[in-house]
């Protein structure tokens, strides 16, 4: 059938990995950016460049900092900086809650978005002065090269890591959120602060901690992409777009439905890409024209 | 005749940029894209200000008609003001259909919604023929106006541009003043009372939106004579971003302040443009800013100040 339409299986397989990894990014980001609205009530438009940041550190990391430090040998390898470059990451949108996001909770949500769009030019504006504009590779770890070649179909063991890291790090986070008293804290927190707070909850330190794990989510996604696509410092903003787009489709009331839609939407996205290929960047904003006529309030949105 | 401080300050100032073609210590070019750029702001303001609502997709509308107008001036020889009706008409149509849709969802969605779909608009400028891609529209011919008026000549073309700037203020000031306006506003202060008035509000808001595309199109046409260019740069969301903070730069709700805010901020421009990645950094810091130490922006503050309406 497929070679009736002139589509084979190794191209059908091939763009529905390309698709499912897509979409564990989309998962991540869209997972990270609900968290936050729901305690803070800010769209975080940095999450793209904190998203950068993650691939840029790891980039550093292996190939600059050895430079830096006097010991051009010195590399921190891919699996360091998917844990080191979170923790930064993290802890730099900690110090940005603490100092300026926390100003804006008592105003109109929309200037949390207007901050934060402020601060992701100054990031993505200050690593393009630095690095440029064009994209630096980054190689994929030793032990990860290579690939499964399973009936003429080729399976590179980088990705089937990323698809299988990336579900393993969402359902954590699900389960962390719906299953756990920390986390029963942080949903809490979202209904109703003020009442958590009387019940001698120091909420403030949940909104700081939800704000810089909720980032540090998008840079773990952004080392993990590195290798697959061009690190530079745009790579972000283009994708911080289309993650709002699958933000409007699941609606941010849930968070199994952010990582399902994240993903969804990545394989559709891929299969396009074999059907149609001309649609295929904008075949998640089509979808999301389609879900706001039919269900304004998004897949798995409350009306509100 | 009796004129409110307002009115005064207004004639004042437009008799004061009837004179620039007559000094040399400001460029015409300069007030013309500053021109431009005010009526896009002011657009913008338009919904942001007096609606409430926060359109992250400007650059759609201004891009859109900075295409079509220059692609009509060039390759079909319209006459400008045919070319200008034809870049707001299609920046309206636009306007109107992305209006539609994301009325469909209130408060921070409605951001990301008119951003997604001004990616659309994008794309398709980076696809159709008629762009020329990453080259853009270039040596836009400026035409004879009502065609005997040369505008190749720099003066004629700097009173043409003032003149459709006026016209856009003048069409801003009777849409907020209007009894229309009145209801826009009090959709902003209160959505859920002026449902519960009577007034059809997802109407109300879907005209505005559409108005607001419309003049921001004719910022973005006006751009295409102007500057004789029309790119990718234009609907990319970079450019919805500097309206947004020429807005709040100059003070959003103000009628002077989103044309404070062009001056500014194309100045600001003008000077960084050749630092590379300075003119985003300074774009970004600007915003930071803004919004953490000085939302009232330059003009609201002055107006509060001086307690006088701007």
């Amino acid at each position: 059938m497929f070679e009736l339409l002139g589509i084979t299986p190794q191209a059908l397989t091939a763009q529905l990995l390309i698709g499912l990894i897509n979409g564990s990014f989309y998962a991540l980001l869209s997972l990270g950016l609900a968290v936050i609205f729901g305690l803070l009530n800010v769209i975080n438009f940095t999450h793209g460049a904190q998203y950068m940041l993650g691939a840029m550190f790891a980039w550093i990391g292996l190939t600059q900092l050895g430079g830096w430090i006097g010991m051009p040998e010195f590399q921190l390898n891919y699996f360091v900086a998917l844990i080191l470059a979170p923790l930064l990451v993290g802890a730099m949108s900690i110090v940005i809650e603490k100092t300026m996001l926390k100003r804006l909770y008592h105003l109109d949500h929309l200037y949390g978005l207007l901050l934060t769009f402020g601060l992701a030019l100054v990031i993505e504006g200050l690593f393009r002065h630095w690095y440029g504009a064009l994209g630096n590779s980054y190689e994929v770890p030793e032990v990860l090269t290579g690939g499964l070649r399973a009936a003429g179909i080729y399976l590179p063991y980088y990705r089937l890591w990323v698809v299988a890291l990336a579900l393993i790090v969402c359902f954590a986070t699900w389960y962390f959120i719906e299953r756990t008293k920390l986390g029963s804290l942080l949903r809490a927190g979202t209904e109703n602060p003020r009442l958590l707070q009387a019940l001698g909850v120091n909420v403030p330190l949940i909104i700081t901690l939800t704000y810089g794990a909720g980032c540090a989510l998008a840079a773990f996604a952004g080392v993990m992409a590195a290798p697959i696509y061009q690190v530079t410092a745009v790579m972000g903003s283009n994708l911080i777009i289309v993650v709002f787009a699958v933000v409007v489709i699941g609606g941010m009331g849930s968070i199994a439905g952010s990582i399902l839609t994240g993903l969804g939407l990545g394989v559709v996205e891929g299969l396009t890409k074999v059907f149609y290929p001309q649609a295929s960047s904008v075949s998640i904003f089509v979808i999301m024209i389609i879900v706001l006529l039919i269900k304004p309030a998004g897949l798995f949105g409350k009306v509100r | 005749m009796n004129l409110s401080l307002f009115q005064k300050i207004s004639i004042g100032i437009f008799a004061l940029l009837l004179l620039v073609p007559f000094q040399n210590v400001v460029y015409d070019l300069f007030m013309m894209k500053v021109f431009c750029f005010a009526i896009f702001a002011a657009s913008l303001n338009l919904l942001l200000g007096y609606v409430g609502l926060l359109s992250f997709g400007h650059a759609a509308f201004f891009g859109s008609a900075a295409y079509v107008t220059a692609h009509a001036m060039k390759e079909w020889g319209v006459t400008p003001e045919i070319g200008l009706l034809l870049g707001v008409a299609t920046s309206a149509a636009i306007g109107y259909v992305f209006g539609a849709l994301a009325i469909r969802r209130q408060g921070i969605y409605f951001a990301m919604i008119t951003l997604a779909l001004a990616q659309v608009i994008y794309f398709l400028a980076t696809q159709l023929p008629f762009t020329n891609g990453e080259d853009g529209i270039q040596g836009v011919p400026r035409g004879q106006l009502l065609g005997f008026i040369d505008l190749s000549s720099s003066t004629a073309m700097y009173l043409f541009s003032l003149g459709v700037f006026a016209i856009a203020f003048l069409l801003i000031i009777r849409i907020v003043n209007s009894p229309f306006g009145q209801v826009l506003k009090s959709i902003r202060e209160n959505e859920p009372r002026a449902i519960s008035l009577g007034y059809d509000v997802d109407r109300y808001k879907l005209i505005a939106f559409t108005l607001s595309a419309g003049l921001a199109g004719l910022g973005g046409a006006l751009k295409s004579l102007v500057l004789q260019l029309a790119s990718l740069g234009d609907v990319f969301w970079h450019m919805s971003g500097e309206a947004v903070l020429m807005t709040i730069l100059g003070g959003i709700g103000t009628l002077w302040g989103p044309i404070a805010g062009a001056a500014i901020i194309v100045n600001l421009q003008n000077y960084l443009a050749n630092l590379g990645g300075w003119s985003t950094i300074a774009t970004g810091a600007i915003f930071v800013i803004c919004v953490l130490a000085f939302r009232r922006g330059v003009v609201g503050e002055l107006a509060h100040r001086l307690k006088i309406k701007l």
